[in-house]
């Protein structure tokens, strides 16, 4: 039976690993990630799954794991955030390239240094070249659909790469809200039977896995493993449909917020879109043409839909919870520039850094970038192309 | 372009795999190495004495190369366009004579 | 144009707000209204001030920030008066509902409100100490504040509440909770 519940976005996502019941789990529990895995651990205390839990000494061990018991052709599904996830680094490279379909589920938490526990997108941005599917995710009741999508996802013949789930630390995974849950029939009957491709415990069919590459053949595999990633995105696309006809919810790659006739839009992802939609509502009423970009699928980038949707627009600013020191520009804000000019279409475009190490982003400092945006709207000059929001003496 | 690579594959039998013709993650689906003939490395050769040979297949097992060729059981020779020489063999052999390394790489 | 009451929480570490505030907020599921509810993300002591949020709105809440200006501020210890500002950034003509011993006019003054706000004053710490044998403030307050709020029925609080805390107690002391709500919500006192 479906039901509304109250719960946070880490229970969200442990309600949908409960349902979706995997073979294997192997997590490593840290802040803000904690209540995912202690939800998950009774579950299986309990008898609710059937999973194998597999209690690891750290998130190496656990992505690892992950890596064995996908080879071994067993649904496996993990959970990290920030350290947890850069001292998965390595192996996250392992899992893309010997194509293993692992869910991993990340709280977006900030990198040490300075130690700080709470919410930023350093560390999956960081992250973004590991050959991984990365979805960001608004809300626990998007988290909660997006987690049972990926599942299919990243089984899909077609596909078979890892998809990260990525939902904003406290902001998202702390905070209580109404969770449309699905009927545990119904979900099993989504995700289906996994069929791995190979399967190290088929004796019938052996396979070696993890080959030594030597130059001749590398460059190749690692084209071919690229190709499936820009290819996930009709299986996505497709998948995302699917759910939306059979349940009412669905997300797209992107979604444009009252795009139709913007002039200014921010362009951003995870929880920083809802606070971006309040404030455009605020605006419209107040006869201001803005509109919102949610980028959901940030790996693929989705070059098309992203130009699409922003090629009328007179000046746009790239909102994201991250830095990129030394860089001529952060991570999502250098990819949207990409994308542009990928199209040869030129949009007054500008980046703003903003919330990092939980720092909140309130609607008030949101309407301060539709500010800026609406003076180089009329100038039709960009005066500063880099921008830190409520960042004491930046002016 | 998987025509236009067809016709050069046809002109040119040694071309290598191009990267859609390779298969998922780098999974060997055959045996593959038993196609590298790593005999020419050989710089010692193991000698298999039959007389002193149990039959253990301890060799088999260990051999890193499929040299040591087994029929109903039992070993029945060495394959020395696969044998590379490292002399696993003779270590792992529980007897003193049934299999031992010689030098020179030349039977 | 959707209508939606934003509320702030004063409380100390271990005085259960957090949950009182999740609670609260799960039980407007039976009004077929949505919710928001997340502490302060900082560090957290036992003892030391904490704030945690609850929005609660008639339509989906997009919101994903801290309460900027609250409709309604709850203090959960009458102590926190004193050390910290709590009717900071409360809305014109907005509603402070305190855990406390005096008189309303003795809370209004205390906290030097003239008219611009409205004052409730509840002694949650009498009600707990009677009823539960323990001064434990949380859940009386919801009582106070759902009476003051008047969004969700005191019926639906308690079977929220009857629901959550059967899984964790026994049901003498479900039912002893359930009292204090009840009793708060009728001894709230306003001004």
């Amino acid at each position: 039976m479906r039901k509304t519940i109250g719960l946070t976005g880490d229970g969200a996502a442990a309600e949908a690993m409960r349902q979706i019941d995997p073979d294997v789990v192997a997590a490593y529990p840290i802040t803000p990630q904690t209540e995912i895995v202690e939800r998950f651990a009774e579950f299986v205390a309990e008898g609710s799954v059937r999973t194998e839990l597999v209690a690891v000494e750290s998130e190496h061990s656990a992505m690892s794991a992950c890596c064995g018991s996908s080879a071994a052709g067993a649904r496996t599904i993990t959970c990290t955030s920030s350290q947890g996830l850069a001292l998965m680094h390595e192996v996250l490279y392992i899992a893309a390239g010997n194509r293993h379909p692992i869910v991993l589920i990340n709280v977006n938490r900030t990198l040490s240094a300075p130690i700080n526990i709470h919410n930023d997108q350093s560390d999956s941005l960081g992250s973004r070249d590991c050959g991984w599917i990365q979805l960001y995710c608004e809300g626990a009741q998007e988290v909660y659909d997006t987690v049972i999508q990926a599942v299919r996802i990243a089984e899909d013949p077609a596909v078979l790469l890892p998809v990260m789930v990525c939902l904003d630390g406290f902001v998202v995974s702390h905070n209580v809200e109404p969770i449309n849950v699905l009927d545990d029939q119904e979900v099993k009957d989504f995700v289906g039977e996994f069929r791995p491709a190979y399967s190290l415990l088929d004796t019938e069919n052996p396979v070696c896995l993890g080959n030594l590459t030597l130059p001749e053949y590398f460059f190749e595999h690692k084209y071919s493993q690229a190709y499936a990633l820009e290819q996930s995105k009709g299986v996505i696309e497709s998948v995302d449909q699917e759910f939306g006809a059979k349940f009412g919810r669905s997300y797209g790659i992107v979604e444009g917020y009252r795009l139709e006739d913007a002039e200014i839009a921010i362009v951003t992802l995870g929880s920083m879109v809802g606070t971006a939609r309040a404030v455009t509502d605020e605006l419209r009423s107040q006869g201001v043409k803005a509109g919102v970009l949610k980028i959901r699928c940030y790996r693929p980038f989705p070059i098309d839909e992203v130009v699409a949707a922003l090629k009328n627009i007179k000046a746009a600013a790239v909102m994201e919870k991250a830095l990129s020191p030394g860089a001529p520009g952060p991570a999502v804000f250098s990819d949207v520039l990409g994308a542009l000019y990928h199209k040869g279409v030129h949009v007054n475009l500008i980046s703003y850094v903003a919330g990092l190490g939980g720092r909140d982003v309130p609607a008030r400092s949101i309407r301060r970038v539709y500010e800026h945006l609406e003076k180089i709207a009329s100038s039709g000059r960009v005066d500063r192309i880099l921008n830190y929001l409520d960042l004491r003496g930046w002016q | 372009m998987v025509q236009i690579n067809n016709a050069i594959r046809k002109l040119d039998k040694g071309a290598l795999p191009v990267w859609y013709e390779i298969p998922l993650g780098g999974t060997l689906v055959s045996e593959g190495s038993t196609e590298y003939k790593t005999g020419g490395w050989r710089t010692k050769r193991p000698i298999w004495d039959p007389e002193d040979c149990s039959h253990c297949l301890i060799c088999w097992i260990y051999c890193p190369e499929m040299a040591i060729q087994v029929k109903d059981g039992k070993i029945t020779g060495i394959d020395t366009t696969l044998c590379k020489g490292c002399g696993i063999c003779a270590q792992e052999c529980p007897r003193d004579k049934a299999m031992t390394m010689a030098e020179g790489g030349d039977y | 144009m959707a209508k939606m009451v934003e509320i702030r929480w004063h409380a100390r570490g271990g005085q259960g707000a957090v949950l009182a505030s999740r609670y609260l907020a799960a039980s407007a599921i039976r009004e077929n209204l949505y919710f928001q509810a997340f502490p302060q993300f900082g560090t957290e002591r036992m003892g030391a001030p904490i704030v945690a949020y609850t929005r609660i709105s008639d339509a989906p809440i997009n919101l994903r920030c801290a309460i900027e200006r609250p409709d309604m501020v709850v203090v959960l210890d009458p102590t926190l008066l004193k050390a910290v500002k709590v009717t900071a950034n409360l809305k014109e003509g907005g509603a402070v509902i305190a855990n406390y011993p005096g008189t309303v006019a003795d809370l209004a003054r205390e906290l030097e409100v003239d008219g611009q706000f409205k004052v409730y004053a509840v002694d949650a710490y009498k009600i707990s100490s009677e009823e539960l044998g323990r001064p434990i403030p949380n859940t009386p307050m919801v009582g106070a504040l759902a009476r003051v709020m008047g969004l969700i029925k005191l019926e639906n609080i308690l079977a929220e509440f009857e629901e959550q805390f059967s899984h964790r107690f026994k049901p003498e002391i479900v039912q002893k909770n359930l009292q204090a709500v009840r009793r708060a919500y009728e001894e709230v006192q306003g001004l």
